[in-house]
């Protein structure tokens, strides 16, 4: 897995909330037996008119927003389906870091195991944060993953919730199945125990 | 007995798959059954061939292919490339490990949908753990099994270890309580539950549904309600198991038979919450007022009774949630304040892993009997398994769909997902019995009415949106 420790970057605001899975990448795009082109197909069906042209007016499409690797969004993001293509798709673009109140239970699991960190700030941080961003659209932010922090260029900083694994696993990219792997001792003996 | 400690169904069935905890991390939680299907596992078995892997239990894994599969004629070729590369590759999957594959040329008399085939064969059962690359395994706690949807990286780790690496989440008891009127079926229950509280109550809690109603439900209707928890933002949803559970079960092929059943049924009776268990929060509905529901917006939870009113944007005092029911009704291309009663619509879709199985079609088809669809209004009947599909042509109930109009499928998921041929058209109307109303679901611009079988077999004789209950006396 791609190592998280930190990043600056300006940020993406698409800020609705429940934005589900089937938005983030349409079925589709699920036909494909590898990872790889899924970042094109990202917000396929808000980002591109039928013939594949551009919508001019979605967030991505707007040439400064290009490069940026941080996703400011609503409540509850990555609701629905159990795709793990909506976290390769969202770092296929060149995402790494989503901003929220809440993330699906799901999705939050697939970001982590794809180098995505979910960071979820309160409801009055996350305000001021979009209120920063409107005010100032081309806001860096440095977002710390060690210190569990994003801090403004003001010196402002604001601190957020990971576990402790899900922060190792992403600090030093570690493989969790290799991580289980080396458990079958206990998974044997739990099968022998239990009769399964 | 001082340190008993009472137990919800939940709790009983983490602690019994506990493999092990490592102080502050994750537990490492024994999966007792993995079902697997084309478009979520092609990535995490070549993951597996990465490491040099094979499937670590191949006894415990069972395949079937229900999303990317075509439902017209199964002896065609399938058109689309790329779904028949996945389906290429699931064979090869299976064959490769050792995994037992209900596919559409292997297996095909017991191919449907996964959440569909788990149940009716019998694999699933009270007090498993059951996972799947699908969001909608949540169906599976119909049962009292704990089943959640995982991601391919988890699928990748089922394969390799049948095990999870998992946060114990929190319980939430949904109580319903009261009689249900005519015409209100599950899937009215749960929509009402999922427009009443919202499509992220259910976040970090696994759901146990609880109440005088729940007892009385059949399993076929349990299994729509907790199908849907995901909707609500839950992994799981529970029923504890009772008689209603074992004589589901008893005799189907994978259950346990003879002495083991008896040893079996024993077990599960132990599995039902205590009765002071405590959960972390209560959410209620009382079934008697309910109405039929349908959606009106573009997540589960933008429902209403379908005698109701479109919500008015201008009357919300939050912001976001203003502009989110704006943007919903700009898709549906609906106004505020508007009664759905009447509302023209284009197609009528019957199936899913909410509500294809034989009592839903049954429903549908009781309805349709010696009538005819309205003109013009495409509907779409798809069973949600091979062996409910030769059900409901033991009881003719296939003729029933196609001399009202319809069209009669092969077993898949269909228009529930819009990936394997079966789609809206841009602007269409649709009313579905699928538990998902996302912009484009159904189809890149199509819009999507969710309701029960009942609700969508009349709106299929009229043509319009139209309250079942007028047509039931
Ligand atoms: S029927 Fe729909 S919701 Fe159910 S498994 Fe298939 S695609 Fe998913």
């Amino acid at each position: 897995m791609q190592k998280f420790t930190s990043i600056v970057s300006k940020v993406v605001p698409l800020l609705m909330d429940n934005v589900d899975t089937d938005q983030i990448i349409p079925a589709r795009f699920l036909k494909v037996t590898d990872k790889a082109g899924l970042g094109e197909a990202l917000f396929a069906d808000w980002r591109y008119n039928s013939d594949g042209s551009p919508k001019p007016d979605f967030v991505l499409n707007l040439q400064e927003m290009k490069g940026r690797q941080i996703l400011l969004v609503g409540d509850n993001f990555g609701c629905g389906s159990s795709r793990e293509h909506a976290p390769w798709a969202l770092v296929g673009y060149g995402f790494r870091v989503v901003i929220s109140t809440s993330f699906a239970d799901i999705f939050r699991n697939n970001a982590l195991k794809n180098g995505l960190l979910p960071v979820i700030l309160d409801q009055q941080a996350h305000s001021q944060l979009v209120q920063a961003c409107q005010d100032n659209p081309d806001l860096e932010l440095t977002v710390d993953l060690e210190a569990q922090t994003i801090k403004l260029p003001d010196g402002r900083s604001e601190s957020f919730p990971i576990d402790a694994f899900s922060k190792t696993c992403l600090l030093n990219g570690v493989d969790e199945i290799g991580y289980v792997l080396g458990l079958l001792p206990q998974i044997e003996a739990y099968e022998s125990a239990h009769q399964k | 007995m001082s340190d008993f400690k009472p137990k919800t169904l939940f709790e009983k069935i983490w602690d019994a798959h506990v493999v092990a905890q490592p102080p502050g991390g994750p537990t490492v939680l024994y999966i007792d059954l993995h079902l697997i299907h084309e478009v979520t596992s092609p990535q995490a078995f070549e993951g597996l061939r990465r490491r040099g892997l094979k499937v670590r239990r191949p006894d415990r894994t069972f395949a079937t292919m229900d999303h990317g599969i075509p439902t017209h004629d199964r002896s065609l070729p399938i058109v689309d490339e790329l779904a028949a590369k996945q389906i290429a590759a699931l064979e090869r999957n299976c064959a490769e490990n050792g995994i037992t594959l209900f596919g559409i040329r292997q297996g095909a008399d017991k191919q449907g949908i996964v959440h569909v085939i788990g149940p009716e064969l019998g694999l699933t059962q009270p007090g498993k753990t059951i996972v799947c690359g699908d969001s909608h395994t949540a169906t599976h706690g119909a049962f009292g099994a704990l089943g959640f949807g995982i991601g391919t990286s988890e699928v990748e780790m089922v394969l390799a270890t049948q095990c999870l690496l998992q946060r114990k989440p929190k319980t939430m008891n949904v109580r319903v309580e009261g009689k249900l009127q005519k015409g209100v079926t599950a899937k009215d229950i749960i929509l009402a539950i999922i427009a009443k509280y919202g499509v992220g109550v259910g976040t970090g809690y696994v759901f146990e549904y609880t109440g005088d109603v729940i007892r009385r439900l059949s399993m076929e209707e349990r299994m729509t309600i907790c199908n849907m928890s995901i909707e609500g933002g839950s992994r799981a949803g529970l029923i504890a198991p009772d008689d209603t559970t074992f004589e589901f079960l008893y005799g189907r092929e994978f259950a346990p038979k003879g002495a083991e059943w008896d040893r079996a049924v024993e077990a599960w009776r132990k599995l039902p919450s205590d009765p002071d268990a405590p959960y972390d929060a209560t959410i209620e509905l009382d079934a008697s007022t309910l109405e039929p529901m349908i959606t009106y917006g573009t997540n589960p939870g933008m429902g209403m009774p379908i005698t109701g009113r479109v919500p008015d944007p201008d009357k919300l005092g939050d912001t976001s949630q203003r502009a989110a029911l704006q943007k919903a009704l700009a898709y549906m291309n609906l106004q505020p304040n508007q009664p759905l009663l009447g509302h023209p619509i284009d197609v009528v879709f019957i199936g899913s892993c909410t509500n294809s199985r034989i009592s839903d079609l049954r429903e549908a088809a009781r309805l349709l009997k010696g009538r005819r669809v309205k003109e013009g209004v495409r509907v779409i009947v798809v069973p949600g398994s091979t062996q409910v599909k030769r059900q409901a042509e033991r009881e003719g109930l296939h003729e029933i769909f196609i001399n009202a109009g319809a069209e009669w499928r092969e077993a898949g998921c269909s228009m529930c997902i819009a990936m394997n041929g079966d789609e809206l058209q841009p602007g269409q109307y649709c009313v579905s019995t699928s538990n998902r109303n996302f912009e484009g679901r159904q189809g890149k611009g199509g819009r999507t009415f969710l309701a029960s079988p009942l609700t969508a077999a009349a709106c299929a004789l009229t043509g319009v949106i139209t309250d079942v209950r007028t047509l039931l006396n």
